[in-house]
């Protein structure tokens, strides 16, 4: 199915709550209406995107709003999608685990690097940085701190001059 | 007195969380792994990962285009060719740019070339996992011959930095068509020694076949690609099923497991389903040699990577599974971001599902059919 | 192995040496290494270990325990979650120990030194290092040289006398 097929399908089964991002083949949701329409992408059968390919999470560079991109791949129709949710900092975005396993891990990183949260995932915690790191790395106003644990992060240029 | 006889029938075996370190030999990498067991039989693995964690993303976001490229080799050291014809495809679409017909030939001479690299340190290095230390010699050995071959082509023998947006970075030096086609024909009477030692030997039989099996569709629910979702029957490979560069002109198929030694998907398939693809990369390298056109490679080398802002997934079959780098740009010459989806980190998350019920010995075995390199996982 | 004292156990059977120098060459000869292999380096530390460019011609043989290895090869990036473990795994080696520092991430931090958050720029600001092998990765051929170097530096110990 092409783009705007698939948006016209998920107009007539739930209308209003998905819209088309300008000038992109990228559609938008609000995190209040993700639950229910990731579960009609998963399970409508002309739909059927049962392969989640990955979930970026990003940052606008305006300290306020982060977003995750999701890419879809359907195995059975053979068709993509590329779906957005996008935040504010602090609200969290439903989880998609019990549709898709592999959202698992990936939803940790986008936590672990971005500060999204994601309710409804069982276990949310860091899966690359140690547990007791502070900060979200990827964030565009991350600093790096200056000592871990005794150890100097930034390399010592002072005997460079 | 009664002595204080142990009533037998009630010891309670406790469940035991064993660990093994993120130093291990027999691990791919730095992973540590927590295994909750009871005696010796796996109830649950909880991989924990971030030892190699080089912050690639971070650094994406501060380099330009073209200096992502040597850190794009660094992700998946093991196939660093890979990391960076995926990473120029996806920047390619981003920019739009048409390629001359000699880069894309020996972009898939070279693809193809550092597949069988690939997948014979993953073959060796499996029979070592599971305790035969004789094919790791073989296949290194094997190895070294590839790696001369792109050290004539681009002076390195691990991390070529080679794949460039728009091109590659050498063209080919004289006589390298003539040697990879005589490593070729050394190769093809290799992989049946490699069968025969290792592939039909009984005792790998009875501890690769029928351990780990990974159904269909928990592979696919949980992201699984490559070889490793290959070996339980799905025939799917990028190549064909959505040709990107120019595979669509060569003539090669898909090995899918068929559960020959035991039952389908498990660790022996998996197995069986790289030693076949060896082969057709062969193929495909003796027919893209035979048509490679002439003309210059830095023809549509773009002087300045300056991409429309937009968003592009560019999606990519390396040795290890489906790559995919979702890059947004907003103009500039520096990405606003990159990421990278690695094949690794969705096979290795399948590890506990698949585990669960097999012995210590057999989580190495499974572990060793995975595949997985702990740069690209970690980034 | 010491030429001129080949040659001389050639001529009478009988050698007549310090036993320093005793001592120092049978350790620089059989340096059993822990592989410490953590990312791109540590595959051409395999492949220094294959039969090309074979290692063990040296002594030097690979083992997996910290307890049983003379000299530990850093080869790759170490990074800030797994400078703990190496300074854990340094300690449990027994004296005299060794260490090689493999490529330029670990001797320096590597490509990744100027916005890596979470490497570790070098791994001697945990661990002290005899030998350092730059590269990236270091060729096969540089590691059997950065054995070499550390056998020559042994061989100017003095483990019986007390150190000046």
């Amino acid at each position: 199915m092409t783009f705007d097929e698939i948006v016209a399908l998920l107009d007539t089964k739930a209308s209003g709550k998905t819209s088309v991002i300008e000038g992109k083949t990228v559609i938008s949701v609000s995190p209040e209406n993700w639950s229910e329409i990731s579960a009609i992408l998963k399970n409508e059968s002309k739909l059927n995107f049962d392969y989640l390919m990955c979930i970026s999470a990003y940052d606008k560079g305006d300290n306020k709003v982060y977003g995750a991109a999701y890419n879809f791949y359907s195995t059975v129709n053979n068709h993509y999608l590329e779906v957005r949710v996008e935040i504010e900092d602090g609200i969290s975005i439903p989880s998609v685990v019990e549709l898709w396993k592999a959202a698992d891990w990936h939803e940790r990183e986008a936590y672990d690097m971005m500060g999204l949260k994601f309710e409804g995932h069982p276990d949310l915690k860091r899966i690359l940085l140690s547990d007791d790191w502070e900060g979200y790395p990827l964030r565009k106003n991350y600093k790096e701190p200056d000592y871990y644990h005794g150890l100097p992060v930034p390399k010592d240029k002072s005997y460079w001059d | 007195m009664e002595a204080n006889l142990v009533d037998k029938s009630v010891i309670e075996t406790g469940e035991m969380v064993l660990n093994m370190g993120p130093q291990h030999p027999s691990t791919h990498g730095v992973l540590r792994l927590k295994i909750h067991t009871d005696g010796e039989i796996v109830s649950q693995i909880e991989p924990v990962i971030g030892y190699l964690h080089r912050c690639f993303e971070k650094h994406c976001e501060k380099l330009s285009y073209e200096q992502i490229v040597p850190f794009t080799d660094r992700c998946d050291y093991l196939a660093s060719m890979h990391m960076d014809h995926a990473y120029s495809i996806a920047v390619e679409k981003l920019l739009d740019i048409e390629l001359p017909d000699r880069v894309e030939y020996i972009r898939v001479i070279i693809a193809e070339l550092q597949r069988i690299a690939s997948h014979l340190v993953a073959v060796g290095t499996f029979g070592l996992d599971v305790g035969a230390i004789t094919p790791f010699t073989w296949t290194i050995r094997d190895r070294e011959r590839v790696l001369d071959l792109f050290e004539t082509l681009c002076g390195a023998r691990l991390l070529y930095n080679y794949i460039w947006p728009g091109g590659v970075s050498h063209d080919l030096p004289p006589k390298f068509i003539e040697r990879a086609l005589d490593f070729l024909d050394y190769f093809d009477p290799q992989i049946d020694e490699l069968n025969n030692l290792l592939t039909t030997n009984k005792i790998f039989i009875e501890r690769t076949a029928d351990v780990g099996i990974l159904p269909p569709e928990v592979g696919i629910n949980f992201g699984v690609s490559g070889p490793s979702l290959r070996g339980s029957g799905v025939n799917f490979d990028l190549r064909k099923n959505e040709p990107y560069s120019i595979y669509s002109k060569f003539d090669f198929d898909v090995p899918v497991g068929k559960g020959e030694m035991g039952t389908i998907g498990d660790t022996w398939d998996r197995y069986y389903v790289r030693v076949l693809e060896m082969r057709e990369s062969a193929k495909i390298i003796r027919q893209a040699c035979a048509e490679l056109p002439g003309g210059d490679v830095h023809a549509a080398l773009p002087k300045k990577i300056r991409p429309n802002a937009g968003e592009v997934y560019g999606r990519y079959e390396s040795a290890r599974g489906d790559v995919g780098f979702y890059i947004m740009s907003n103009g500039k010459n520096i990405p606003m971001r990159v990421k990278m989806r690695s094949p690794a980190f969705c096979n290795l998350s399948v590890l506990s599902e698949i585990s669960e019920g097999w012995m210590i010995s057999d989580v190495i075995a499974i572990l060793g059919s995975l595949d997985i390199v702990l740069g690209e996982i970690d980034r | 192995m010491d030429p001129t004292l080949l040659e001389r156990f050639d001529k009478d059977n009988v050698i007549v040496e310090k036993l320093d120098t005793l001592i120092n060459w049978s350790r620089a000869n059989s340096q059993w290494y822990f592989q410490f292999g953590l990312a791109c380096c540590a595959i051409e530390m395999m492949a220094a270990a294959a039969p090309r460019h074979d290692l063990e011609r040296f002594g030097a043989m690979p083992r997996a325990t910290p307890r049983q290895s003379d000299v530990m090869i850093v080869a790759g990036t170490v990074t800030l979650k797994m400078a703990e473990r190496v300074k854990r795994l340094y300690e449990q080696m027994s004296d005299p120990k060794y260490v090689i520092s493999m490529g330029s991430c670990s001797n320096s931090g590597g490509p990744y030194w100027q916005h890596g958050y979470h490497v570790l720029k070098g791994v001697d600001l945990v661990v002290p290092v005899d030998v350092y092998i730059p590269g990236c990765p270091p060729r096969p051929e540089a590691l059997l040289q950065g054995l070499l170097e550390l056998q020559k530096k042994i061989k100017t110990e003095t483990p019986l006398r007390k150190q000046a």
